[in-house]
C-alpha cells in the first residue's frame, strides 16, 4: 500500500506536481530520514537536489586566517589510516571525496561533475552499479591532473588488506572500473541500496596515484605523503606537527569559484574542551573549536561575553543503556556472559520494561545535555524530522512498580524486590565521563524508589572501549547487567548501525569479543529483516524493514535510549561554518566564510 | 677523573637496561591498545584491527617485543609511532624546542629569584625580609601549578585580555615582533612554573646557607677583616652551593622532560603533552622512548652533579 503511494509520489516529484520538500516531509512522517528520502528519489529517477548553501563571498581569498582549535590534535594525515574523527578532520582540509554530505544530509558534489541518478544514467536500476563522472580540469596541488586512474587506485589501495587501511570495508565487496579518463563505474557484488558510501565523506577521500603508487600494500606506512598530503582541496599543505599543528594556505587553483574564503588555515591541537570553548567564545583567540563536550550550563555562561556562540548539528548519535541478555555471573567454557546462559532477572520482559520506565530522560536532558541532546524512544534516530511514530517513552516510578508487582517481584524485608529467591539487583557500568556518571546517579535514584538495587561501576574510557582480550571490563565483554555508552552513526544510512545486532554477531570468546552484538540479544525475525534489507533494492520496502528492526529493539527493550546527542561546536560570532551532523566537521570546509 | 667517569658510565648500562625492562613490561601489562578507537566504529571490521595489530607486532610475546625494541634502540632506531605512523625520534625532536624554551626559561627564572633571595634571607635570619620571603615561598609551593595556571589565565587572559593563553608555534611575525610575541606568549607558563620552582628552591638555598654561615671558618674569615660581600660570596656560598647543585642537576632532566600539567593547560606542544597524549592513546613506542630518554638524562645529570662536587669542593675526591 505504502509502496504504491510512494511510487505515485515519486512520479509527482518527477513531473513537478509535488516539490521535493513536501515529498521529504511526507516520508519523514512515515519515519524516513531525509538522506534516505533523497536516495529514494535518486533511485526513483529524480536528480538529487543539490542544495548548495548560500555562499556570498565573490572572490577567492581575502578572508584572513581561519584558526581552528581541536582539543585532540590530528596525529596523521592519511584519510585511509585515520583512526579517529580528528585525523579525518585534518586530512579533509587537503584531500577531497567525490561528494560530501551537506547540512540536511543531501549529497553535495565536490569532485563529481554531478550526483548519479537514474535519470542521468548514473544509477543502474538493479542497484548493482553506479557511474560517477569526475569534474574536468581538477588539478592536484602539485599540478598533475586528477583522472579516473586516481580513483581506481584509491579503491585498490584501500581494499588491499596488506595496506591495513581503516576504510577497507567501505571499498570491499565491489570493484571499480575506469570507463574513460573522467568516468568510473562502481560494480557491486550484490544489489547495494546505499551506494553513496565509497568515494563519499571522510573515507571517500581520493589519493593521488602518482604519489602513492609505490606505497600500496605492506609498504603503506613508509609513504612520505602520509604526513605531507598532496590533495585537491581548497587549502594546500604547509606544515604538520602531529598532535599539535596543521597549517595550510589557500589553493589558488581550487576548482570551485570564489573559494576558499580564507587565505590561510591552521588547526591547533591539545588541551581540553572547556578551555577550548573559552579560547573561542570568551577571548576570541580562535575561530572554531570542535566537539564541545562541556556542560551546557558552562557554555551558556561563556556565551554571555558575546565573542562567540555554540553551534549544533543533528546526526544520529545515540547514547543508550544496553541490557545484557546473558548471565554475567556464571562462567561457561571460560567466559562469562556466555550466549549459552540466560540472564536470571533481565530475561523477564517486565523487568526490562520497568527499567525503561525508570530512566528519566527529561531530567537527564535538563541536568546534563541541555541544548546538545534530544529525548527519544528510538535506537535509530535520523535527522530532526525522523521519529518512528510507533514508539513512545515515559518516566513513571508508579507504573514501573505496578509492572514489577504484577510480574511477581515483591518487596523484601530490606525494601529490595525479589522473586523466587532472586533479588532485583543490577550492576550498571559505563566509562568515566562526567555526564555519564550523572546519568548513572539519576537512574539509580529512580530505581531505588522502585525497589531495585543498582550498583554503579565506572571504567576508564581507554579500557572500556578497548578490544583488549585480557581485560574483563570492556564494553564488548559486558560482564555486568546493564551498561551505558554512545554509538555514533557515521553515515546517513542505517545499514551498519542496525546490522550490529544480528545473531551471528554475538560477542563471544570464539570471536575474541569482536562480535558487535554486545547485548547478546537473539531474535530470528530481526535477523531475517536485516538480511532482507541488505539486498532490498526497493527503497520503500527497505526503509520499512529498518523501521521494523528499530521497533523490535524497542518492543524487546534491548536498549533504553538515554539521549539523541547532537554535535556541539564553538564558533566565533562572525564565522559561518557549514557543519553536517552526518559527516566530519570539515566535510564542507570549502564553503566556510566569515560574515561582515 | 676520566677513569671515574668511565666507570660510572659503565655502571649506568645495567641500570638503564633494568629501567627499560621494567618500563617495557609495565607498559605491556597496562590495559588498552592503540587501536581501541576503532572498536566502536562499525565501518572498521575486526579483521582490519587484527591486521593492524599483526602489522605493528602487537601479537608477539612480550619478551620478543622487548628484545626487538632493545635491538632497534641500540641501532639508534627509536621506534615507530602507532598513532602518527612516523618515527618517534622525529616526533620528539619536533617537540623539544618548545619544551627547552619554556621549561628552561622557567628554571633560569627560578634560579634568578631563589639564589639572591635565599642568600639574602640567610644573612639576616628572622628579619622582616626573611619572614616575608619565607611566607611567600610557603604559599608558592603550596599552590599547585594547575591552580596558579588557571588563575593566571582568568586574570591575564580572560579579564584583562593582556596575554594569549594558547601557545602557538607558528607566529606570523618576523624579526623583533617575532621575539616579542614569543616572549609574550611564554610569560604565563614561565611565571607559573618558575615561581613554583623558585619557592621551594629559595627555602633550600636559605637553609643550606644557614648551615654554613655559622661555621668557625666563616667567623675566621670575618675576623681577618674581609668584607661582608666577600665572605658571603667566596666563603659561604661556594660551600653552601653543593647541595643546591645536586638539586639543580636533578631538575635538569625535567627541562627536557617537560611539565605535564602546565604544558597541557597552556597547550604548549612540548614533550610533556606528547607523553600525555601518547599515554591516552596507548602509543607505547612513544611513551617508551620518552620515558627511557628521561631515565638516561637522570643518570647522566647525576654523574654531572658528582663531577661538579669535585670542582666545588676539592676535598671530595673522585675515585
Amino acid at each position: 500500500m505504502l509502496d504504491k503511494e510512494l511510487r505515485s509520489m515519486i512520479g509527482d516529484v518527477k513531473d513537478g506536481r509535488m516539490d521535493r520538500r513536501a515529498f521529504i516531509q511526507r516520508l519523514a512522517a512515515v519515519g524516513l530520514t531525509a538522506p534516505m528520502a533523497n536516495q529514494i528519489l535518486a533511485i526513483g529517477g529524480v536528480a538529487m537536489a543539490q542544495s548548495p548553501s548560500p555562499y556570498p563571498p565573490t572572490k577567492r581569498g581575502g578572508g584572513g586566517p581561519l584558526k581552528l582549535l581541536w582539543w585532540q590534535g590530528p596525529t596523521l594525515l592519511n584519510p585511509h589510516f585515520a583512526t579517529g574523527t580528528k585525523d579525518q578532520d585534518g586530512s579533509r582540509l587537503f584531500y577531497e571525496p567525490l561528494a560530501s554530505w551537506d547540512v540536511d544530509g543531501h549529497l553535495n558534489p565536490i569532485l563529481a561533475a554531478e550526483i548519479p541518478s537514474i535519470k542521468n544514467g548514473g544509477l543502474a536500476a538493479d542497484g548493482k552499479s553506479v557511474t560517477w563522472k569526475i569534474k574536468p580540469g581538477v588539478k592536484w596541488h602539485d599540478g598533475k591532473p586528477l583522472t579516473a586512474d586516481d580513483l581506481v587506485f584509491t579503491w585498490a589501495y584501500a581494499s588491499d588488506p596488506a595496506t591495513a587501511a581503516v576504510s577497507i570495508s567501505t571499498y570491499a565487496d565491489m570493484s571499480v572500473e575506469k570507463v574513460d579518463d573522467l568516468t568510473i563505474r562502481l560494480v557491486f557484488n550484490k544489489p547495494t541500496p546505499f551506494w553513496a558510501n565509497a568515494f563519499v565523506g571522510a573515507y571517500g577521500c581520493i589519493l593521488p596515484k602518482h604519489l602513492f603508487a609505490d606505497y600500496k600494500g605492506s609498504k603503506s606506512r613508509e609513504a612520505p605523503t602520509n604526513l605531507a598530503p598532496v590533495g585537491t582541496g581548497p587549502y594546500k599543505f604547509v606544515e604538520f606537527k602531529p598532535g599539535d599543528l596543521i597549517r595550510g594556505e589557500l589553493n589558488p587553483e581550487y576548482h570551485m569559484p570564489n573559494r576558499p574564503h580564507f587565505d590561510t588555515i591552521e588547526m591547533k591541537g591539545g588541551g581540553d574542551a572547556v578551555s577550548a570553548a573559552r579560547a573561542v567564545i570568551q577571548t576570541g583567540e580562535f575561530d572554531f573549536a570542535w566537539n564541545m563536550q562541556v556542560e551546557d550550563e558552562v557554555l551558556l555562561r561563556l556565551e554571555k561575553g558575546g565573542k562567540g556562540k555554540t553551534t549544533y548539528a543533528v546526526g544520529g548519535d545515540i547514547e543508550f543503556i544496553a541490557i545484557n541478555f546473558t548471565d554475567p555471573n556464571t562462567e561457561v567454557d571460560g567466559e562469562r556472559s556466555s550466549i549459552k546462559t540466560k540472564h536470571p532477572i533481565l530475561s523477564d520482559l517486565a523487568v526490562r520494561q520497568a527499567l525503561a520506565l525508570l530512566v528519566d530522560r527529561e531530567s537527564v536532558k535538563k541536568a546534563i545535555y541541555g541544548r546538545a541532546g534530544r529525548t527519544t524512544s528510538n535506537y535509530l534516530n535520523g535527522p530532526e524530522d525522523f521519529v518512528s511514530k510507533n514508539t513512545k517513552w515515559e518516566f513513571s516510578v508508579e507504573k514501573a512498580i505496578a509492572l514489577l508487582e504484577k510480574a511477581g517481584w515483591k518487596a523484601g524485608a530490606d525494601g529490595i524486590r525479589e522473586k523466587d529467591g532472586k533479588k532485583l539487583k543490577f550492576v550498571y557500568q559505563t566509562s568515566i565521563n562526567g555526564p555519564r556518571q550523572k546519568t548513572q546517579a539519576i537512574v539509580k535514584q529512580a530505581c531505588q524508589k522502585a525497589g531495585i538495587d543498582v550498583e554503579l561501576k565506572s571504567v576508564v574510557a581507554s579500557v572500556f572501549f578497548s578490544s583488549d582480550v585480557a581485560n574483563p571490563d570492556t564494553y564488548s565483554k559486558f560482564y555486568t547487567d546493564i551498561e551505558e555508552f554512545q554509538i555514533p552513526m557515521t553515515q546517513p544510512d542505517p545499514a551498519l548501525h542496525m546490522k550490529r545486532y544480528i545473531s551471528s554477531q554475538v560477542a563471544s570468546k570464539d570471536n575474541k569479543w569482536q562480535g558487535q552484538n554486545f547485548p547478546r540479544w537473539v531474535n530470528k525475525d530481526y535477523d531475517a529483516a536485516i538480511e532482507a534489507a541488505e539486498t532490498e533494492i526497493d527503497p520503500v520496502k527497505r526503509a520499512a524493514l529498518y523501521i521494523k528492526c528499530n521497533d523490535m529493539l524497542w518492543q524487546d527493550v534491548v536498549f533504553i535510549p538515554v539521549m539523541h546527542r547532537l554535535t556541539v561546536d564553538a564558533c566565533a560570532t562572525a564565522l559561518q561554518p557549514v557543519v553536517s551532523g552526518w559527516a566530519n566537521r570539515t566535510d564542507n570546509i570549502q564553503d566556510w566564510y566569515r560574515g561582515a | 677523573m676520566s677513569q671515574y667517569v668511565l666507570r660510572r658510565l659503565l655502571i649506568a648500562i645495567p641500570s638503564l637496561l633494568g629501567i627499560s625492562a621494567v618500563l617495557f613490561f609495565v607498559l605491556a601489562l597496562a590495559p588498552g591498545d592503540p587501536f581501541s578507537e576503532l572498536a566502536t566504529n562499525p565501518n572498521v571490521p575486526p579483521e582490519v584491527q587484527a591486521a593492524l595489530r599483526a602489522r605493528f607486532g602487537l601479537d608477539d610475546p612480550i619478551y620478543l617485543r622487548y628484545l626487538h625494541w632493545l635491538f632497534a634502540m641500540a641501532h639508534g632506531d627509536w621506534g615507530f609511532s602507532f598513532v602518527s605512523r612516523m618515527d618517534v625520534d622525529r616526533l620528539i625532536l619536533q617537540r623539544l624546542p618548545a619544551t627547552l624554551y619554556v621549561i628552561g626559561s622557567a628554571q633560569v627564572l627560578a634560579l634568578l629569584i631563589a639564589i639572591p633571595v635565599g642568600v639574602y634571607a640567610a644573612t639576616k635570619p628572622y628579619s622582616l625580609f626573611d619572614q616575608i620571603a619565607n611566607t611567600l615561598a610557603f604559599i608558592g609551593f603550596s599552590l599547585p601549578t594547575f591552580f596558579t595556571g588557571l588563575l593566571f589565565i582568568l586574570i591575564f587572559s580572560v579579564t584583562l585580555d593582556w596575554l594569549p593563553f594558547v601557545y602557538t608555534t607558528d607566529i606570523k611575525a618576523t624579526g623583533i615582533h617575532y621575539v616579542l610575541e614569543m616572549i609574550r606568549q611564554a610569560i604565563m607558563p614561565v611565571a607559573v612554573l618558575g615561581l613554583f620552582q623558585a619557592a621551594s628552591m629559595t627555602r633550600f638555598v636559605r637553609s643550606a646557607m644557614l648551615d654554613v654561615i655559622r661555621l668557625d671558618y666563616v667567623t675566621t674569615a670575618r675576623a681577618k677583616g674581609l668584607g661582608q660581600a666577600k665572605v658571603i660570596v667566596k666563603h659561604v656560598m661556594r660551600n653552601a652551593m653543593i647541595p643546591v647543585v645536586t638539586l639543580i642537576a636533578l631538575q635538569m632532566p625535567a627541562v627536557f622532560g617537560g611539565a605535564l600539567v602546565t604544558e597541557q593547560i597552556f597547550r604548549i606542544p612540548g614533550i610533556g603533552s606528547l607523553l600525555i597524549s601518547s599515554i591516552l592513546s596507548n602509543d607505547t613506542p612513544v611513551v617508551m622512548a620518552v620515558t627511557f630518554v628521561f631515565a638516561c638524562l637522570v643518570v647522566l645529570f647525576n654523574l654531572i652533579a658528582d663531577v661538579l662536587y669535585g670542582w666545588l669542593d676539592p676535598r671530595i675526591s673522585l675515585r
